[in-house]
C-alpha cells in the first residue's frame, strides 16, 4: 500500500487526539520508567516513547493477558457454565517488527482448528502502529531471523528519519485512521531513500547475531539430539521460566478454577505457563515426561527452533532477545545455543 | 467492554452431564456413567478422551471406557490420584458435571476389518482398551480373532472382573490373564504380561496389536510383538500425558513436535519409535 510522511509534532498531535477524542478504549504505547521500557495506557503524547530497544513484556499480554477469565459458572445443583471473552478497543503504538510477527505466530497458533476466539477478538478490535527498531538490544539477533523490518502485521508502521516518521500504510483501517486523525502528506522518494538508509544503519548495531542462515535451524536441531550443548547449558538452569514469561512467541497456559468467598459462584481462568517449570509435563499419577534440566532446555530450543515452525509455518523465536537479558545465568538466547549446536554438528 | 461469545465458540466451554451410576472398581478406582443434559450423543471412537469438569475443582483429561455401542450414556472408569479424580470419587448419583470433547484420534478401528487383533493390557491401561473391546465384541463380524491379554499387579487389583470372566468364556475371544505377584488362592499364570506371550500363537502379518499400559510396559510388550514378527506399523499404543486442554493449544501434552491431546493419544510403533520423548 502507500507510503505517507507525518511531522513529529503532528504525529504527537494524532495520539494526543486519539487519547482526547475517545473514540477507542484506551490508547496503549511504549512507556518508560526507570530506563525501561514497557506497554503501558497512554495519558498523553509525552508518556510515548518510540525510540526504546526492547520492552520488558511483549505486547502479546494485549491479545494473551497474563491471567483471563475464559468461563464462569454456579456453584452446586446447576452449574450454569457461561464463555467470558473481555475485549476492549485498543490503539496500540510502538510495536518492534519482532513482536509483529511474534503475534503473526500467536494468531496463528490460536486460529488453528478448534480457534480460540478471545485472541481473535482481541485482534480484531486492536488497531496496531508499529515503529521501525533502529536501536536494537545487546541481545537482540532478530536481523538474523529477517525481522529487523516486517512487511507484515501492523495496521501503520512509522520509521523515524529525523524530524518526522515514514509511515507505511498495512491496512486500509490503518489509512482511515491516519486520514481522519493525522496530517500526512505523500512520502517523497527522498523520505523513502531516507527511511531505506536509517534501516540498513540499523542493521550494523545488532550485537548477536547468528552464524547459519535462519532456515538450517530446524536440520541442525534433527542432528543433535543428543549433543552435549544442552547438558551443558542447562546444568546451570534455575527452572526459573523467566525466558518463557518474557518471550513473545510463547502460547502456553494453565488453567485454573476460583471459587468466590461466597461459594455460590466462580470462575475458571487460564494464565500463562512455562515448559522451564518442574511440573510443567508432569500427570496425576506422578509420571514426570520432562523430569530434568536438560530435557526441559531441549524441549524450549526445538520449540522455538523447529515444533512451531513445522506446524504452523511460522518461526517459534523471532530473535527479540528478551530471554537473553532476563535468564539471570545468561543460557536462554536461543542464538547462543543454536551457534554452539552448529559448531557441533 | 465485556463481550459474551456464543457458547459454541468457546474452547473452554464444557457440555453438562448427569452422574447417573457410580460403582466401585478396587479402592482406588471407580467407574463413572454419564448422560449429557442435552441428550446427545457423546459420539466418540474407542480410544479417545473427554475433559471431565468438577466446577471450582478443575479439569482432569479421562478416558472413554465405553464402547460407543452404548447408547445414550457414557462411562469413564478413574484411579483418585489428583484433585479432580479424588473429587469425582466424592461425587453422588444425580450431580452435573462439565465434559468436553471426545478429544484425540482414538484407536484406528478401520483398519483392524478382516484382521486378527490381539489387544494387550496393563493395570489401569484396561480402562481405554474395554472401549474398543466392547466394540469389537458388539461388531464381532469386524475382526477376525479376538486375543486379549490382561495383567496387573495383584489378584486384588484386577479390574471389571465380571467383564473379564465373560470375556474368558466367550469360545469367540480368547482371553489370556495373569498377576505380577500372589498367593496360593491364585490358580492362574504369575509373571509379567510378556510372560503370556510364548502361549500366543499368531498370523503376525495378519495381526495388529494395541498395547496399553504403564509406560514401563511398553518397551517389553512392544519388543515381543516384533518378536513375533508383527510389522512395525500394526503396532498400536495409546499413550498418556497432560492434555490439559484438549484443542492443542495449552502445551503441556507436546512430545517431540506432537499435540498428544490432538494428534494422539493413539500411535503406531513405527510413528513412535521416530520419537525421541516417545517412550
Amino acid at each position: 500500500m502507500e507510503d505517507k510522511v507525518i511531522s513529529k509534532a503532528d504525529f504527537s498531535s494524532m495520539v494526543d487526539r486519539l487519547i482526547q477524542e475517545g473514540e477507542y478504549d484506551s490508547i496503549e504505547g511504549v512507556k518508560t520508567k526507570d530506563g525501561k521500557y514497557f506497554f503501558g495506557s497512554l495519558t498523553n503524547s509525552g508518556e510515548l516513547c518510540l525510540d526504546y530497544d526492547v520492552t520488558l513484556l511483549p505486547p502479546k499480554k494485549y491479545f494473551l493477558p497474563q491471567r483471563e477469565t475464559v468461563i464462569t459458572f454456579r456453584q452446586g445443583e446447576r452449574p450454569a457454565p457461561e464463555p467470558v471473552a473481555e475485549a476492549s478497543s485498543v490503539v496500540l503504538i510502538g510495536v518492534h517488527p519482532y513482536d509483529l510477527k511474534a503475534m503473526e505466530l500467536c494468531e496463528a497458533v490460536y486460529s488453528a482448528p478448534p480457534a480460540d476466539p478471545n485472541l481473535m477478538i482481541r485482534k480484531s478490535k486492536t488497531v496496531v502502529i508499529g515503529v521501525d527498531c533502529l536501536n536494537p538490544n545487546p541481545q537482540s539477533f532478530s536481523a538474523s531471523m529477517g525481522f529487523a523490518t516486517t512487511e507484515s502485521g501492523y495496521d501503520l508502521m512509522l520509521t523515524d528519519i529525523g524530524d518526522s516518521y515514514v509511515v507505511s500504510v498495512g491496512t486500509d483501517r490503518g489509512a482511515d485512521l491516519l486520514a481522519r486523525y493525522g496530517r500526512a502528506a505523500d512520502a517523497t522518494a527522498t523520505n523513502l531513500a531516507r527511511r531505506d538508509e536509517v534501516r540498513e544503519m540499523s542493521l550494523g548495531r545488532y550485537e548477536k547475531s547468528l552464524s547459519m542462515p535462519a532456515d538450517e535451524i530446524p536440520a541442525i536441531l534433527n542432528e543433535t539430539w543428543d549433543s552435549r550443548v544442552f547438558a551443558e547449558k542447562s546444568e546451570v538452569c534455575l527452572s526459573c521460566g523467566s525466558c518463557v514469561m518474557v518471550c513473545p512467541t510463547c502460547v502456553c497456559f494453565d488453567v485454573e478454577d476460583t471459587v468466590a468467598l461466597s461459594l455460590d459462584s466462580g470462575e475458571r481462568y487460564r494464565k500463562w505457563d512455562s515448559c522451564m517449570l518442574t511440573d510443567f509435563a508432569k500427570v496425576a499419577t506422578g509420571e514426570n515426561f520432562r523430569e530434568d534440566r536438560e530435557s526441559r532446555f531441549r524441549h524450549r530450543m526445538h520449540r522455538k527452533g523447529k515444533y512451531l515452525l513445522e506446524r504452523y509455518d511460522k518461526p517459534g523465536c523471532v530473535g527479540c532477545g528478551r530471554c537473553g537479558l532476563a535468564c539471570l545465568v545468561d543460557i536462554a538466547l536461543p542464538a547462543d545455543t543454536y551457534n554452539l549446536l552448529k559448531e557441533a554438528s | 467492554m465485556e463481550m459474551h461469545l456464543t457458547p459454541q465458540a468457546s474452547i473452554h466451554l464444557p457440555r453438562l452431564a448427569e452422574l447417573v451410576r457410580a460403582e466401585d472398581i478396587t479402592r482406588v478406582e471407580r467407574v463413572y456413567e454419564f448422560k449429557l443434559a442435552d441428550g446427545a450423543e457423546l459420539g466418540h471412537r474407542p480410544g479417545q478422551f473427554v475433559e471431565v469438569s468438577l466446577f471450582g475443582i478443575g479439569e482432569a483429561p479421562i478416558s472413554i471406557s465405553s464402547s460407543p455401542t452404548k447408547r445414550g450414556t457414557f462411562e469413564i472408569a478413574v484411579r483418585a490420584v489428583g484433585n479432580v479424580t479424588n473429587a469425582l470419587q466424592k461425587l453422588e448419583v444425580g450431580s452435573t458435571v462439565g465434559i468436553r470433547g471426545p478429544f484425540g484420534n482414538g484407536f484406528p478401528v478401520e483398519e483392524f476389518k478382516n484382521k486378527d487383533l490381539l489387544i494387550v493390557a496393563g493395570g489401569i491401561g484396561l480402562f481405554p482398551v474395554r472401549s474398543l473391546i466392547n466394540f469389537v465384541r458388539d461388531n464381532r463380524a469386524h475382526v477376525n480373532r479376538l486375543i486379549i491379554v490382561f495383567g496387573c499387579r495383584r489378584p486384588e487389583e484386577r479390574l471389571f472382573c465380571d467383564e473379564l470372566a465373560t470375556w474368558s468364556q466367550c469360545e469367540q475371544t480368547e482371553f489370556l490373564e495373569t498377576v505380577d505377584t500372589c498367593d496360593e488362592s491364585w490358580t492362574g499364570n504369575v509373571g509379567v504380561v510378556t510372560s503370556l506371550f510364548p502361549k500366543i500363537d499368531i498370523d503376525a502379518e495378519d495381526t495388529y496389536a494395541v498395547v496399553v499400559g504403564p509406560p514401563v510396559m511398553y518397551r517389553f510388550v512392544v519388543n515381543e510383538c516384533l518378536k513375533k514378527g508383527i510389522p512395525e506399523d500394526q503396532i498400536v499404543l495409546s499413550l498418556e500425558r497432560r492434555m490439559k486442554c484438549g484443542v492443542g493449544k495449552c502445551g503441556h501434552c507436546q512430545m517431540d513436535g506432537s499435540y498428544v491431546c490432538q494428534d494422539g493419544p493413539v500411535y503406531t510403533y513405527s510413528v513412535l519409535k521416530q520419537m525421541k520423548e516417545a517412550i
